[in-house]
């Protein structure tokens, strides 16, 4: 059986759950999902209609915040009893917090980010970018199972999930040691409400590191202007200060699906493609022929930026 | 304050990938390295969180000689010295024998505070910090953007109060004590560079070397690395400045019709 764990957070599913599911379903093997919290809700019942074997819920007031101390302990009793041959989660930060210490403290392989399944069964191998995502590894667990398997967002489609009856539910009952949880997490919140939401843009023109300098960034404004765009950026610019963390694309900023992303100057580390390979045309003008970035676009030229972005601008301007 | 950082040596961002004939790793003769940038964060805020709480910083790495590039260079911004677990077998080795070998070589030493970048930028696991803080039996947080030290009363190990990033611009606030293992989002603070006068104090530096424990357990095998492939047909503009660019405009308002 494949244990996939759900992810919610205060009765709301998290969607790369489904996606997770959608990879487990690749294995060709029964499915057992598993969803932690303080009281779940309606979550169980909706992954109950989902086409896996049994749905289990782990309800208990240590979970009701998460803590990685928390869920580490009521995975490791669920899978020490379930037996099962991959763990899957999708591998969101949450994931990301507590993952390696559930595989670690049980001594099994974790597989982090794998973007695709190769095979079925035990002895099913995984792909996952590396170095940046300049290339792709095929990975195999080394050792005895379970083996832990974490999916990248994005890559596993949650409308391919192939739906059945209505699974059975059932609760198990979390051994957790509250005296054991070592963090004290308060309720999450956002900063200043965003003032943009890039989410509603119909066209994008995202700057990275080949900007080279705050200065530079004016250069893609100018063509924002000509095409009715707002401007955004990968997270090194934003680091840099050089524009507002709020115009920041990518897992820790916002996902965007316009109509055009124009990307310049962006390598397009897997860290930025989440929150933005679902526009539905994507340009890159990059130095690099290898970049990543030139693996999602529709249209790509290899060149320097600050000669092709003025004359792109002006060419569009003509209109 | 007693502080590790975890440092790794990585190829540059400008490396183009060239693969062994094996096809399980890359060609380490062609690369040329340098110190993964998520580090290069949590070097700097333990030099600052010394800055303004006193201790030491150690600076400590696992991997071959070369990483000693890496380590001299995290000296000269101010660690004070530094722990080198070295092998020739560490350059490829996955998330677990790193935490391992770091773990061997850092028990001792009773650290009040372990930072770690959050990933690397070579391999890319995003476990090394977490399993190694299970390793050292002490707790840990993930993709830290500030870390404030509550002190001890007379000389009680102190609590910890951080902000962690979680997704899609939301934080949180945690409270834990010490001692504890923190991953260090990149953009957590400016990074500071190397002085002339740095560098000089470098050199006279110790790095202490450690030697691998023997029989440690890798979690997973690189079957092959390869060019990734394209998951959708790009059309490559070729041309100068002046015509690939007017050749975009036409495709873009004919052919896509995105404007």
């Amino acid at each position: 059986v494949i244990l996939v764990v759900a992810e919610q957070r205060e009765g709301k599913l998290n969607r790369a759950s489904w996606e997770a599911i959608a990879a487990a379903q690749a294995l060709a093997m029964p499915i057992a999902v598993v969803v932690l919290g303080g009281s779940v809700g309606g979550v169980a019942d909706e992954l109950a209609a989902s086409g896996v074997a049994e749905v289990l819920v782990g309800e208990h007031q240590a979970l009701a915040v998460y803590t990685p101390d928390a869920y580490t302990m009521a995975l490791r009793g669920i899978v020490d009893t379930l037996k099962p041959s991959f763990v899957l989660f999708a591998h969101t930060y949450q994931t990301r917090d507590f993952a390696p210490m559930l595989a670690a403290r049980l001594r099994r392989s974790l597989i982090t980010d794998v973007t695709g399944v190769n095979g079925s069964g035990a002895g099913a191998t995984f792909t996952r970018p590396m170095f940046q995502g300049k290339l792709a590894a095929e990975v195999k667990p080394v050792g005895e199972a379970p083996y832990f398997i974490s999916v990248q967002i994005g890559s596993f489609r949650a409308d391919a999930v192939q739906r059945g009856g209505k699974a059975p539910v059932r609760k198990v009952d979390p051994q957790i040691d509250p005296a054991a949880i070592r963090q004290a997490p308060d309720a999450p919140f956002q900063e200043a409400r965003q003032a943009v939401d890039l989410g509603q843009a119909e066209r994008i023109v995202a700057v990275g590191r080949g900007i080279r300098s705050q200065e530079n960034i004016a250069i893609a404004e100018k063509l924002a202007r000509a095409i009715g765009a707002e401007v955004a950026a990968s997270r090194p610019i934003c680091d840099n200060g050089w524009l507002p963390m709020e115009r920041q694309i990518g897992s820790s900023g916002q996902t965007v699906a316009p109509k055009l992303y124009v990307a310049l100057g962006i390598s397009g580390a897997i860290q930025h493609l989440v929150g933005m390979k679902g526009a539905r045309t994507i340009v890159a003008i990059n130095k690099d022929a290898d970049a990543p970035i030139f693996e999602v676009a529709d249209y790509g030229i290899v060149g320097d930026l600050f000669e092709i972005v003025p004359a792109l601008t002006s060419e569009l301007e003509k209109s | 304050m007693k502080i590790a950082v975890c440092i790794k040596q990585v190829p540059t961002r400008e490396w183009q990938p060239r693969l062994r004939d094996d096809k399980a790793w890359i060609r380490e003769q062609d690369v040329s390295y340098e110190m993964n940038e998520p580090d290069a964060y949590a070097l700097e805020e333990a030099l600052r969180l010394r800055e303004k709480h006193g201790g030491e910083v150690v600076v400590c790495s696992a991997g071959p000689a070369r990483v000693q590039q890496v380590i001299r260079e995290a000296l000269a911004r101010g660690a004070d010295r530094a722990l080198h677990v070295e092998d020739d077998g560490l350059g490829a080795a996955d998330a677990f024998v790193i935490a391992d070998a770091l773990a061997a070589a850092m028990a001792d030493e009773q650290f009040d505070l372990v930072l770690t970048g959050l990933q690397s930028d070579d391999q890319g696991h995003a476990q090394t910090g977490v399993v190694l803080a299970e390793r050292l039996g002490i707790p840990h947080s993930t993709i830290i953007m500030e870390v404030q030290v509550e002190e001890g009363a007379a000389g009680g190990a102190g609590r910890l109060r951080l902000k962690r990033e979680l997704e899609g611009g939301w934080f949180q606030w945690i409270g834990m004590p010490l001692p504890a293992l923190l991953t260090i989002q990149s953009g957590i603070n400016q990074l500071r560079y190397a002085t002339l006068k740095g560098i000089m104090a470098a050199k006279k530096k110790e790095i202490r070397k450690v030697a691998l424990p023997a029989g440690l357990q890798p979690a997973q095998q690189i079957v092959a690395l390869s060019m990734p492939t394209r998951s959708k047909q790009t059309q490559m503009i070729a041309g100068s400045a002046a015509e690939a660019a007017k050749e975009l405009a036409r495709r873009l308002r004919e052919e896509a019709r995105a404007l």
